[in-house]
C-alpha cells in the first residue's frame, strides 16, 4: 500500500461565518499527481492553501506523513507552492528569486576538529552551493543563462518556469500548484501540461494541482478530487470520474453529457426518454435515478433499427467530430460522431448498456424548517410565502380576525408555530422581478436534463437552496425571485404537542 | 509568556498616536464646546454663537468669500484641466507640473509675493475683500485643477468616440458625457477649495488689511479668551467637514497637489 | 487650428497670472531698491542681507530641520501603521483608516486648536516636542494614505510566497513586502516634507515662544512690522527667488533622471 503523504481528517474552514470547506477528509499518496478540480468558489484553492499553511483549518487535522501540521506556519513546512500569478518578487532578478528559499534554509553540516571529534553545525548554504542549485533548477525548466534577467522582461511562459524553478530548487516533499497555467494562452498551456507531467516523473515528488479546467485535470492527473460547495464530490482516476460520475454535478462538470431523469425498472433495466434500456447498474425497481449518457456513446443508425428514433435539429462541425442535436419525443439528445447528418434527417440511435450510467438522485424534494407568521404566512429559506394554514388541522378554517378555528371549534393563534415545509420540484417558478416571490436568491446551478433544466437557486443569508425544474433557460448568477403558488406549499406541524 | 511578533503589531504605534493626538484632542474640543466656564454641561455657547448679529454677519461674509473663491477657481480650473487632460502632447505632465510648482514655495512667502504685487498696483489696503479673494484663488487654484485633471484623464476616450459615433456634436459630448463623468472631480475640488477659504485666516490677515475676518479667525481670537466658544466654532467646522467628506466619499492623497509625483 | 491657438493662449494666460508675483519678486531681488515700483541698478544687496542676518538664517535652518525630523518620524510611523493596519481585521481597518482621514480633511485651525488645548489640558508646555508632534499629526496620515495604495496594488501572494520558501514573517516583511512599498514611502516622505515646510497655523499653535519657521517669521514680519520692516521684507524677495530656483532645479533633476513613460494614458 502506498504511503499517505498528506491526509485531511474532517477538516472544516470558515471565513467570517461562511463555511468554505465542509468536513473534508481524504488522503494523498506519496509521489502521485493529484488534482483538485471544481468550479470557482468550490474550496479547492482554500484546501491547497491549508496544506501550504497560508490558511489554518477552523477544525480538523492535516497530517503530513502521519504528523499533525495543522497549525505549523508555512515557512516551517516542507512544501512549496507555484502561485496562480506566479508571485515572483519584482524587485529581485531571476537568480535572486530562485535563491530566495535557499538563502532562508539552514543545513546541518558535520565537521571533525583537530582532536578527531565530530561535531555538527547549523549553517547557511554557501554561495557556491546556492549558485549550483540555481543553475540546476534553471536547466530543469530550460532557462539556462537567465540568472541576471529582471522579472519584468520575461514572458508569461518564462515567468511560469521561473516560478516552478523557485519552488523545486528547495527540494520540497510536495509541490503545490495553484492554477499555474491559467494566465497562459491555449497552445502554451498544452505544452506546459506535458512538461509538468514530465517533470513530475523526473522529480518523483508529490504534485498537488488545482484547476477548474476539466480537460487539464483529465490530461495530467493520477487522481482527481472533484469538489463543489466545499465538499468532495468524487475521488478517482481520470477514467473513473469520466466514466462513472458519482452524481449529476460531476457528470455535468466533466465532459459533455446527456443527463435525464429516469426510473429503475429493476433487473438492470432503466426507463428514460420513454423507453426501457438495458444497463449495468442495479437499482431497486421504481427508484428515481439520474441517467448519464456521454454524447460519443450514442451511435447513430438507420431510423428503423434504432432503439430511439428522432429528428436532427442542428449540426455543428467541431474539427474532429460533429455535434448533432436530435429531438426524440420531447427530449433533446446531443450526439458526437465523425459522421455528419443534415438538419431535418430522421435518424435512429442506439445506446449500449455499458454506456448508460445510473446515479442515485441527490435531490428528491425541497424540505425546509418554517415558522408561521402573524399574517398566517410561512417564513422559510430566508423568505416569506403565502400558504394555506388550514391544512395543518383538517376541517379547520380562518375566522375574520385571522385566527384558525379547528374542526372542533377551538380558536388557535398560530403565530410562531414551527412547521416543516415541503415543496415539489415542479411547483417553483422564478422571476427577474424583485419582490415578485417570497424569497430572493442567486442561480448557482443549471443542468439540462433533455427536456427541462434543473435549476438550483440559493438564498444569500442562510444559503438555503430551492431545487426545481423549468423549461426556460436562465443564466448562472442571475438574481431572481422565487415564486411558489399558495396551494403548492405543503405544511406539517413540527412538534406533536403543537397539535392540541 | 513570550509575545509572538505579528504584522498587525506594526500598526500599534500609529494607532496609539492617532488616539492620543487626533481622537482625544477632538473629544476635548467636543467637551469644551458643550460646557460653560464653570465646566457645567451647557448649550449656551451654541446659543450665544448663533444669536450674536455681528458674528452672524461675519459668518455670512466669510461664506460669501469662500463661495466666490470656489466659483472663480472652478471657472478658471475646469478649462485648464480639460485642455491638459485631452491634450495629445507627450509631455502634458510637464505642463501640469508648471501649474503645481508654485505650490512648493512656502505658503506664507507665496501670499507675501501676492501682497507685494497688490501693493505695487496700489490695491493693498484699498480693496480688502477683492485682495483676499485674489489671494485665495491664487493659492487654492491648483487644489481645484488636480482633482479635475485626474478625473477627466480617467474618462475612457472611447466614450467620446462612442458619443460622436452616435451622432453627438462636440457640445453634446461635453455636456452629456464629459461634465457628468467629471462630477467626482468637481465635488472633490470644491471641498478642497471651499473649506480652506472659510478657515485659513493667513490670507485674509495678510491681504485684507485686518479688515476681513473669516470663520477660522474667530477660533484664533477665542483661543486667547474663551476656549468654550472657540471649541464650539471648531466643532461646527468639524461637523461641516465631516458631512461634506461623507457626501464626497472621503479623500485620496493623489488629489493633494503637493503630493503629485515629480 | 484656431481652437488649438485659443487653448494654448488660455493655458499661457493662466500660467502668466500664476507666475507673475513670483517673477516680480525674482526680478526685484536683483535690484538695489527696497520698494517695488521704483527702479535702481542691479545689485545683490538683498541676498547679502539674507545671508548676513543670523535671525533669518536661524529660522531657515529651523524650518528645514523641523521638516526633516517631522517627515522622517511620520514616514516611519505611517509606513509601519499602513502595513500593520492592512493586515488587521476589517473593523480595525475601517476604524483607523477613518481616523487617518480626520487630520487630512479637517480645517487646519481645528486641528491646531484641538492639539493646543489638549497639550494645556495634560499640562504639557509648548516645546520642540509639541511642535514636532503637531507636524506629525498633519504629515503622518498623508504617509499612511500614500503607502496603503501600494499595499493594495501589491500581489498578496508575494508575502505568502516568501513564507512558502522558508522566510520567517519578519524576513518576508523586510525583504519582500517593504521593497514593493518604496515608491509609496518616498512620495509619502516628500509629501510630509512639503506639508511641514508649508505649515503656518499648526506651527503657530504648537511652537515654543522665540522659535520661528519661515512661515511664522514672514507672517509676523509682514503684519506686526518693526523698525526695519522694509529691509526685512525685501530680503524675502531673495528668499522666495532662491526657493523657487531650488524647486525648479529639483523638478528638472527628477524629470531628467526619471525613466521615460511612468504614466498611463489612453493613446488614441
Amino acid at each position: 500500500m502506498a504511503e499517505h503523504i498528506i491526509e485531511l481528517v474532517d477538516v472544516s474552514k470558515s471565513f467570517d461565518d461562511t463555511l468554505v470547506i465542509d468536513h473534508m477528509s481524504f488522503y494523498v499518496n506519496k509521489g502521485e499527481f493529484i488534482t483538485f478540480l471544481g468550479p470557482s468558489g468550490c474550496g479547492k484553492t482554500t484546501t491547497l492553501r491549508m496544506i501550504a499553511g497560508f490558511d489554518l483549518p477552523t477544525s480538523g487535522k492535516i497530517l503530513l506523513g502521519g504528523k499533525d501540521i495543522s497549525m505549523l506556519p508555512p515557512n516551517k513546512r516542507p512544501v512549496n507552492t507555484v502561485f496562480q500569478r506566479y508571485a515572483l518578487f519584482p524587485h529581485l532578478n531571476v537568480f535572486e528569486n530562485i535563491a530566495f528559499g535557499l538563502r532562508c534554509k539552514k543545513v546541518i553540516n558535520t565537521y571533525e576538529n583537530d582532536r578527531g571529534e565530530r561535531y555538527t553545525k547549523k549553517e547557511k548554504l554557501s554561495k557556491k552551493e546556492i549558485a549550483e542549485k540555481v543553475k540546476k533548477a534553471l536547466a530543469l525548466v530550460d532557462l539556462e543563462g537567465f540568472e541576471k534577467r529582471s522579472i519584468s522582461t520575461l514572458s508569461g511562459g518564462q515567468q511560469q518556469r521561473v516560478a516552478i524553478a523557485r519552488a523545486i530548487v528547495n527540494e520540497p516533499e510536495i509541490l503545490l500548484l495553484d492554477e499555474p497555467l491559467g494566465a497562459l494562452d491555449l497552445k502554451m498551456r498544452k505544452e506546459m501540461q506535458l512538461e509538468l507531467k514530465e517533470m513530475h516523473k523526473r522529480l518523483g515528488i508529490t504534485f498537488i494541482y488545482v484547476t477548474h479546467d476539466q480537460e487539464e485535470a483529465l490530461t495530467m492527473s493520477d487522481t482527481i478530487v472533484v469538489m463543489a460547495d466545499g465538499v468532495v464530490q468524487q475521488i478517482g482516476t481520470p477514467k473513473d470520474v469520466y466514466n462513472e460520475p458519482a452524481n449529476t454535478f460531476v457528470a455535468d462538470f466533466i465532459g459533455e453529457s446527456n443527463i435525464f431523469n429516469g426510473t429503475s425498472a429493476g433487473d438492470r433495466k432503466v426507463r428514460f426518454c420513454g423507453k426501457i434500456f438495458d444497463c449495468v447498474d442495479d437499482f431497486e425497481r421504481n427508484e428515481p435515478v439520474d441517467v448519464v449518457v456521454r454524447p460519443e456513446d450514442i451511435r447513430m443508425c438507420a431510423p428503423e433499427i434504432g432503439m430511439l428514433r428522432g429528428k436532427v435539429l442542428s449540426v455543428v462541425f467541431k474539427g474532429i467530430h460533429y455535434e448533432i442535436t436530435a429531438q426524440v419525443g420531447r427530449y433533446e439528445l446531443i450526439i458526437q460522431s465523425t459522421e455528419s447528418r443534415d438538419v431535418g434527417d430522421e435518424i435512429g440511435m442506439n445506446i449500449f448498456p455499458d454506456a448508460i450510467h445510473l446515479m442515485k438522485k441527490k435531490y428528491t424534494k425541497n424540505v425546509y424548517d418554517g415558522v408561521i407568521t402573524k399574517r398566517n404566512t410561512v417564513e422559510f429559506a430566508d423568505g416569506e410565502f403565502e400558504c394555506d394554514v388550514t391544512q395543518l388541522y383538517p376541517g379547520s378554517h380562518i375566522d375574520e380576525e385571522d385566527y384558525l378555528v379547528t374542526a372542533e371549534g377551538e380558536r388557535l393563534d398560530l403565530t410562531g408555530v414551527a412547521v416543516t415545509v415541503e415543496v415539489g420540484f415542479d411547483d417553483i417558478a422564478i422571476s427577474d422581478e424583485e419582490g415578485a416571490g417570497g424569497a430572493m436568491g442567486h442561480i448557482i446551478s443549471i443542468i439540462y436534463k433533455g427536456d427541462h433544466y434543473r435549476i438550483i437557486v440559493r438564498t444569500e443569508e442562510n444559503e438555503e437552496d430551492f431545487v426545481f425544474a423549468t423549461a426556460d433557460l436562465w443564466n448562472e448568477n442571475d438574481y431572481v425571485s422565487v415564486i411558489i403558488p399558495k396551494d403548492k406549499i405543503k405544511l406539517t406541524l413540527k412538534h406533536a404537542e403543537d397539535r392540541k | 509568556m513570550r509575545v509572538r511578533f505579528t504584522r498587525k503589531m506594526l500598526g500599534i504605534p500609529y494607532a496609539v498616536f492617532l488616539l492620543c493626538f487626533v481622537i482625544i484632542p477632538m473629544l476635548i474640543i467636543v467637551f469644551y464646546a458643550f460646557t460653560d466656564r464653570e465646566m457645567h454641561f451647557s448649550f449656551s455657547n451654541f446659543a450665544k454663537f448663533f444669536s450674536d448679529p455681528t458674528k452672524l454677519s461675519t459668518i455670512v461674509y466669510s461664506l460669501v468669500i469662500a463661495l466666490i473663491t470656489t466659483a472663480v477657481c472652478l471657472a478658471i480650473a475646469y478649462p485648464v484641466a480639460y485642455i491638459l487632460a485631452r491634450s495629445r502632447m507627450k509631455r502634458t505632465y510637464v505642463l501640469l507640473l508648471l501649474f503645481i510648482m508654485p505650490m512648493w514655495i512656502n505658503f506664507v512667502l507665496r501670499i507675501n509675493a501676492i501682497r507685494e504685487l497688490l501693493n505695487w498696483i496700489g490695491l493693498l489696503g484699498e480693496a480688502n475683500y477683492f485682495n483676499t479673494i485674489v489671494g485665495m484663488v491664487y493659492d487654492f487654484l491648483p487644489f481645484m485643477i488636480l482633482p479635475l485633471y485626474t478625473t477627466l484623464l480617467k474618462i475612457d476616450s472611447s466614450l467620446y468616440e462612442a458619443s460622436a459615433d452616435l451622432g453627438g456634436s462636440s457640445f453634446t459630448t461635453f455636456t452629456r458625457i464629459t461634465v457628468p463623468l467629471s462630477m467626482p472631480g468637481v465635488v472633490s475640488g470644491i471641498t478642497m477649495v471651499f473649506l480652506p477659504s472659510m478657515t485659513n485666516y493667513v490670507v485674509s490677515d495678510m491681504l485684507g488689511n485686518s479688515k476681513v475676518t473669516v470663520i477660522g479667525k474667530f477660533i484664533e481670537t477665542y483661543f486667547g479668551t474663551d476656549w468654550h466658544m472657540g471649541s464650539m466654532i471648531a466643532l461646527v467646522l468639524l461637523v461641516v467637514v465631516f458631512v461634506s467628506a461623507a457626501l464626497t466619499g472621503g479623500f485620496s492623497p493623489e488629489d493633494n497637489v503637493r503630493g503629485t509625483n515629480l | 487650428m484656431i481652437k488649438k491657438c485659443l487653448k494654448s493662449f488660455y493655458i499661457g494666460l493662466v500660467l502668466i497670472l500664476l507666475y507673475a508675483p513670483i517673477l516680480l519678486l525674482a526680478v526685484y531681488s536683483f535690484n538695489e531698491v527696497n520698494t517695488i515700483g521704483t527702479w535702481g541698478s542691479f545689485s545683490l544687496v538683498h541676498y547679502q542681507k539674507l545671508f548676513g542676518d543670523p535671525v533669518i538664517l536661524e529660522m531657515i535652518g529651523n524650518t528645514v530641520v523641523l521638516a526633516i525630523v517631522a517627515a522622517t518620524l511620520s514616514t516611519l510611523l505611517g509606513t509601519a501603521g499602513a502595513i500593520g493596519i492592512y493586515y488587521s481585521r476589517k473593523t480595525v481597518k475601517t476604524l483607523l483608516g477613518g481616523a487617518s482621514q480626520i487630520p487630512v480633511v479637517n480645517a487646519e485651525i481645528v486641528t491646531a486648536l484641538a492639539l493646543a488645548i489638549a497639550f494645556v489640558t495634560v499640562g504639557l508646555d509648548k516645546s520642540y516636542f509639541t511642535l514636532v508632534v503637531g507636524h506629525m499629526v498633519i504629515c503622518t496620515p498623508f504617509v499612511y494614505l500614500s503607502v496603503v495604495p501600494k499595499l493594495k496594488q501589491m500581489d498578496g501572494s508575494l508575502y505568502e510566497a516568501a513564507l512558502d520558501l522558508g522566510a520567517s514573517p519578519s524576513k518576508a516583511l523586510f525583504k519582500v513586502v517593504l521593497p514593493q512599498l518604496i515608491p509609496g514611502i518616498i512620495s509619502g516622505f516628500m509629501l510630509a516634507v512639503t506639508l511641514s515646510l508649508d505649515d503656518y497655523i499648526v506651527t503657530s499653535y504648537c511652537k515654543p515662544s522665540g522659535f520661528n519657521t519661515i512661515s511664522t517669521y514672514v507672517y509676523n514680519a509682514t503684519l506686526k512690522g518693526n523698525a526695519h520692516t522694509a529691509e526685512t521684507l525685501s530680503s524675502f524677495w531673495a528668499l522666495t527667488t532662491i526657493i523657487f530656483v531650488l524647486i525648479v532645479a529639483v523638478v528638472l533633476v527628477m524629470n531628467l533622471t526619471k525613466k521615460p513613460d511612468g504614466r498611463k494614458r489612453n493613446e488614441t
